[in-house]
């Protein structure tokens, strides 16, 4: 099992963020995703910027992989895109099926992202023929869903397994929205926030976060419990998602347990005092995103029954 | 060669008498879906069976209008065979296009059905010109349905650079998140529009008296609370009231609807092909009454585009049956943002 260090979602400063990156390139992961996913405001480092970066990074024995932007709205959006997709070096995650459209024009290899909404083995292969080697499923894939993928020969999946979870898109900036400004003149509100801004319940339970024009979860996704069943799944490498403090200690924990260090049963605790938010299971188990059963299997040795993918009709039960 | 569409009126319908209130009020087409989670209205007690779109598209042809079939969620494993056969079923009946937003199954219908008219979903989340050209390419998409997170500049540009058609939002519920890249009723409830077909869905709502308000929750998360002089709505998740840092407001959207007739001269100018109506999970009545408006608005347009102007009465017509009597131009308008 292999660990990447997923894109950062959230805007710091140029300090900040050079400092991070500085300390994960001793961090014991295997693959850096670099550059801005959310919003084409945010600019304390520019591509030329991420492009050093990543010269840096892959010097000090990373892969580096570079992230394309989910919401692409303007011209200036698919230049950036462009320059991206059309970079020598480095490999690519393309997060919408424009960056699909210029990769595959180029013949090069690139990892799909899970803004692309791979739900089933025809898409996925569709995605292999057109230069995927290596895809992340959307971050609402139960457990059942993925182990009943085909996952195409050559084709490496890679799961997101630890961080607040990228729930949705939106033309509008809530951030600026929560300090009565435009997003045209947001004033990058988003700097005081480095792991988001909590929206809360009325009755106080933190619920989602907001990062600009993306919402998050306001818990912690976090399977580090359940890594046997992420290789079950056919799992070869998981995604811990930036944070601004104690990232470090969260890839030991994760590291421990792949080097079988750490017993599994005790992640939880561990990483109880790394998190940013209570932590959440749910979709794992095919339940709500939000529910945490961290005794629960998700391949019903235990009996329950899968409330799978709950719709109108029953629940499909994968193979 | 007929001539390029312009300002087509969709129009939705959850039954068979909404699909006769769109025709009988003016629609060009009307879009339906089957009774399943094949379409992202997966709501119970709509949709069609069989024999219904049969008799609906017996109806829509009789007075040349269109009836498009809407197969807009993503299949799932071991499952895709029931999307497929979906897509094999509108062929069948000889609908005038499917709207889908899985690749895995538009490369299926392009390569089965090689004369079946395939437009991209709103769920399908394309923003650009260079993803709707992937498509386009791929599956020879003749439309896309735009999510409603463009302003009429951006829309303008896409329309430029691509040949595809364009259908824009005009009415009805509004996303404030990019449709297809949406996970928050999943997180909250289990179920979402790409896999279920449902947002906020009604299993997982309730409506609780208590001695602070009416509260209305999902699987038990408060979305919102009403005093005794405020009219409870639905709790659609992203239009709730929360609190940010000390302030409760509606801190994602507020309770409106699109409405976006004032902006049709220009949607007429882009030269956009379609305009389509939300709702269909709505009564009849609302169909009738929204497509009524409507055809008179684009007929207007298209006599003179010059000297459209919004008439009062249409407002007062549309604020009768839309969601919190609110109305916003949404995206289209760059301030909303």
């Amino acid at each position: 099992m292999k660990l990447s260090l997923g894109p950062l979602l959230y805007y710091w400063s140029r300090e900040d963020i050079l400092a991070f990156y500085e300390a994960a390139a001793g961090w014991p992961v295997d693959s850096v995703y670099l550059g801005e996913t959310v919003c084409s405001r945010r600019h304390t480092l520019r591509l030329p910027d991420w492009f050093d970066l990543a010269d840096r990074l892959a010097a000090a024995g990373k892969e580096v992989v570079l992230s394309s932007q989910a919401l692409i709205e303007s011209e200036s959006d698919l230049k950036a895109l462009r320059k991206i997709a059309r970079n020598e070096k480095y490999l690519v995650e393309a997060n919408d099926f424009g960056a699909v459209r210029l990769l595959a024009e180029q013949g090069v290899p690139f990892v799909a992202g899970p803004t692309l909404n791979a739900y089933n083995p025809d898409t996925l292969a569709l995605l292999r023929d057109l230069g995927a080697v290596r895809w992340v499923p959307p971050v609402e894939m139960p457990a059942k869903m993925l182990q009943a993928m085909p996952v195409p020969e050559g084709m490496e999946t890679e799961f997101f397994a630890y961080g607040r979870l990228p729930l949705a898109f939106s033309a509008r900036c809530f951030t600026a929205r929560h300090y009565n400004l435009q997003k045209d003149d947001c004033q990058f509100k988003c700097l005081d926030h480095p792991d988001g801004l909590t929206l809360r319940t009325r009755e106080g339970e933190a619920f989602l976060t907001m990062n600009g024009i993306q919402t998050q979860s306001a818990r912690v996704y976090s399977l580090a419990h359940r890594l046997d069943e992420l290789a079950e799944a056919g799992v070869g490498r998981l995604r811990l998602s930036p944070q601004s403090q104690r990232m470090a200690q969260v890839v030991t924990v994760f590291r421990e347990l792949i080097e079988g260090r750490l017993p599994p049963a005790e992640a939880p605790a561990r990483l109880a005092r790394l998190m940013p938010g209570e932590p959440c299971d749910g979709y794992w188990l095919g339940q709500a995103g939000l529910d945490y059963q961290p005794e629960r299997a998700a391949f019903g040795r235990s009996g329950v029954p899968a409330a799978n993918v709950r719709g109108q009709e029953a629940a499909p039960t994968p193979r | 060669m007929p001539s390029e569409p312009l300002l087509e009126l969709i129009c939705p319908a959850g039954s068979l008498p909404a699909l006769k209130a769109a025709v009988d009020h003016g629609a060009d087409g009307v879009y339906l879906g089957f009774k399943d989670n094949t379409n992202a209205r997966n709501f119970s007690g709509l949709n069609f069976d069989e024999a219904a779109i049969r008799q609906g598209v017996e109806y829509a042809h009789a007075k040349g209008r269109k009836v498009l079939l809407a197969l807009n969620t993503y299949p799932q494993p071991g499952e895709v065979a029931r999307w497929q056969r979906a897509v094999d079923r509108a062929a069948d009946i000889c609908m005038d296009a499917v709207i889908l937003a899985d690749p895995g199954l538009m490369a299926y219908a392009a390569r089965t059905h090689p004369d079946l008219r395939l437009h991209l979903s709103v769920q399908g989340s394309a923003t650009s010109y260079e993803a709707i050209e992937f498509y386009r390419e791929r599956f020879g998409i003749q439309r896309a349905v735009l999510p409603r997170v463009l302003s009429l500049a951006q829309v303008e540009a896409v329309a430029a650079n691509t040949e595809v058609e364009l259908e824009l939002f005009g009415f009805g519920g509004l996303c404030v998140m990019v449709e297809g890249r949406c996970l928050l009723s999943s997180y909250a409830t289990g179920d979402s529009p790409n896999t279920c077909g449902v947002c906020s869905p009604a299993h997982a709502v309730r409506w609780q008296q208590t001695p602070k308000g009416m509260e209305t929750r999902l699987n038990g998360v408060l979305i919102d609370r009403y005093a005794d002089d405020e009219k409870a709505g639905y709790p659609t998740l992203c239009k709730g009231r929360f609190e940010v840092q000390g302030e409760t407001y509606y801190a994602l959207e507020e309770p409106t609807s699109l409405n976006t007739l004032e902006m049709l001269p220009e949607m007429a100018r882009l030269g956009i092909a379609a305009i389509k109506i939300e709702g269909r999970q709505r009564s009849p009545a609302y169909v009738a009454q929204v497509t009524q408006v409507w055809r008179a608005a684009i007929d207007a347009v298209k006599r003179a585009p010059e000297s459209f102007a919004v008439a009062p009465a249409w407002h007062g017509q549309l604020d009768k049956v839309s969601e919190g009597s609110m109305h916003t131009l949404g995206a289209y308008y760059r301030p909303w943002k």
